[in-house]
């Protein structure tokens, strides 16, 4: 049957992969190691261990079932090892848990580890990087060099960020353990921030390596999906993050590396849309309105869906909803993109009058922005020097390159026109 | 930055019966001012009053509405973050009551030290 079917030595990277969060979050939870480290120390040598008996027994049957086994047996031996050290503590452990020990590691109990880990991860004592650096390695699995590439960093810096995080769980850790259900929604919040994050993080850095930043995003959707699965009933905000994870995702082939800095989604050629995305975006974005709560999920869901159609009432709605998205909390690029939707809907007078208050002073995309409406408004001289002023301040290769080619078309445009 | 609480006052039209879509026109219109603030980053808490009113006097008798007596009533209220009162009056610009001739009162909001 299916099952026999034999894993090949490409696999192995994907298995191990796949299985590290599971068995780091098992060991850490079910098995009370609380010790992150400990824990990833563990599974890293269940994986040598895998690689020298695969390499000359073969690759069993079942690799996971393997791995899983091998890892307790080796929290086993980590404990025994420890008894001789400490007769006191150890012997308690053991005996308290022995009927753990004799059981297997099944899928549920995976689950039940994994999901309480992402609530230990994205602990809010901890800074936004920290805490996506953590995220990526624990709940995702990501190497060191690759964290490194998605963030923009290097190894060292990354490893650092790892340590102090895991140092600081550490000492944390009774806070961080038997969240009851109110703590676990409170903390819902913050994992919902840093998977967004996550997700952003791929959507949107401007690294090179596109299979990872792709890769960022379906991961994030993927740990988002798995949240949804427990906490959609008492939470739509979930159900709104996925939503708005679906219409994002949805775009993400058609999005190109030179794409326009403000974001205009009119230029890109919406036939690459993944339609099937938006099907789902949408089911998700209807399943999210079960609930009295608005949160600014719902409400950038909604602007998402919204981008995707081209109805008559779209850039009104957008409006709409951005200036709602503002009172529930304020950020330069939402008062940004408000601004542009007022063009679209009033006028680009309208919306420069507006755009002028903002007084985002020292921000290339608003300069970005103010240049686009003053093209907008056929004043190509004004669109020029605003243009310019974002030239000054960017830093990223692909964005000057693309301001210096607007700067060029608005040059012409002036001669010519 | 201190906080300043901007009042909106008009003349109560009992007689006007809006059509749903003169609603709608109408709160777009104020979402889309209260917009512009909240753009700025200058935006705190803003509420519309309904007509529902009840008025409890020193004597202890209670009359119906606020507007029984007076000429203008409170419709609303936005507090808002600015330097100066100034720079709120900048930001009462605009607001849609103007359209109804109706006015904006601007008060500086009081801090208490402990």
């Amino acid at each position: 049957m299916l099952g026999h079917r034999k894993v090949e030595s490409k696999d192995i990277a994907i298995i191990f992969k796949e299985e590290y969060s599971n068995l780091v979050a098992v060991l850490f939870h079910y098995y009370n190691l609380q010790d992150l480290t400990l824990a990833e120390d563990l599974v890293s040598e269940t994986f040598v261990k895998a690689m020298k008996t695969w390499s000359h027994k073969g690759i069993p049957d079942l690799p996971k079932a393997w791995l899983r086994r091998t890892a307790k047996n080796l929290l086993v031996d980590y404990h025994r090892r420890q008894q001789t050290f400490n007769q006191k503590i150890a012997p308690n452990i053991l005996n308290k848990s022995d009927k753990k020990y004799s059981s297997n590691i099944t899928e549920e109990i995976i689950e039940d580890s994994q999901l309480k880990m992402m609530f230990v991860v994205c602990d809010p004592s901890l800074n936004n990087e920290a805490q996506l650096c953590l995220a990526l390695r624990i709940l995702s699995g990501f190497s060191i060099d690759e964290i490194a590439i998605a963030l923009l960093s290097n190894k060292e810096a990354i490893n650092k960020k790892l340590y102090r995080a895991k140092k600081s769980i550490k000492l944390n850790r009774d806070q961080s353990f038997n969240l009851s259900r109110s703590e676990y929604s409170d903390r819902l919040d913050n994992v919902l921030r840093v998977l967004y994050l996550i997700f952003n993080e791929g959507y949107y850095t401007s690294t090179n390596e596109l299979t990872i930043r792709h890769e960022l995003c379906w991961e994030a959707m993927s740990l988002c999906k798995f949240l949804e699965d427990k906490f959609s009933t008492e939470n739509t905000r979930v159900t709104a993050l996925l939503a708005l994870m679906c219409f994002h995702a949805s775009r993400l082939e058609a999005r190109s590396k030179d794409e326009n800095v403000i974001r205009l989604y009119d230029q890109q050629d919406k036939s690459k849309w993944n339609q099937h995305l938006i099907k789902k975006g949408e089911s998700y974005l209807n399943k999210s309105a079960n609930g009295d709560n608005v949160s600014k999920y719902h409400i950038e869901a909604a602007i998402a869906y919204w981008h995707t159609t081209d109805k008559p009432e779209k850039w009104s709605n957008i409006l709409h909803l951005y200036n709602n998205l503002l009172l529930i909390e304020y950020s330069p690029q939402t008062a940004m993109s408000r601004t542009y939707a007022l063009a679209k809907v009033k006028s680009p007078k309208t919306a420069l009058h507006e755009a002028l208050k903002l007084k985002l002073d020292n921000n290339q995309y608003y300069y970005c922005l103010i240049a686009e409406l003053y093209r907008m408004d056929d004043d190509r001289s004004q669109e020029k020097s605003y243009l310019q002023k974002a030239l000054n301040l960017a830093t990223r290769a692909h964005e000057k390159t693309l301001i210096q080619q607007k700067i060029e078309a608005a040059k012409i445009a002036s001669i010519l026109f | 930055m201190k906080d300043f609480m901007l009042l909106f006052h008009s003349e109560p039209n009992m007689e006007y019966q809006p059509t749903p879509q003169e609603i709608e026109a109408e709160i777009k219109k104020w979402h889309n001012w209260i917009g512009g603030i909240a753009a700025q980053g200058k935006m705190k808490a803003t509420d519309a009053l309904g007509y529902q009113g009840k008025t409890l006097h020193t004597d202890g008798t209670i009359t119906d509405g606020p507007y029984v007596e007076v000429k203008e009533m409170v419709g609303g209220y936005l507090i808002c973050t600015t330097e100066t009162i100034e720079e709120a009056l900048e930001l009462a610009k605009g607001c849609p009551i103007f359209d109804v001739g109706g006015k904006v009162e601007v008060r500086d909001i009081m801090v208490f030290e402990n």
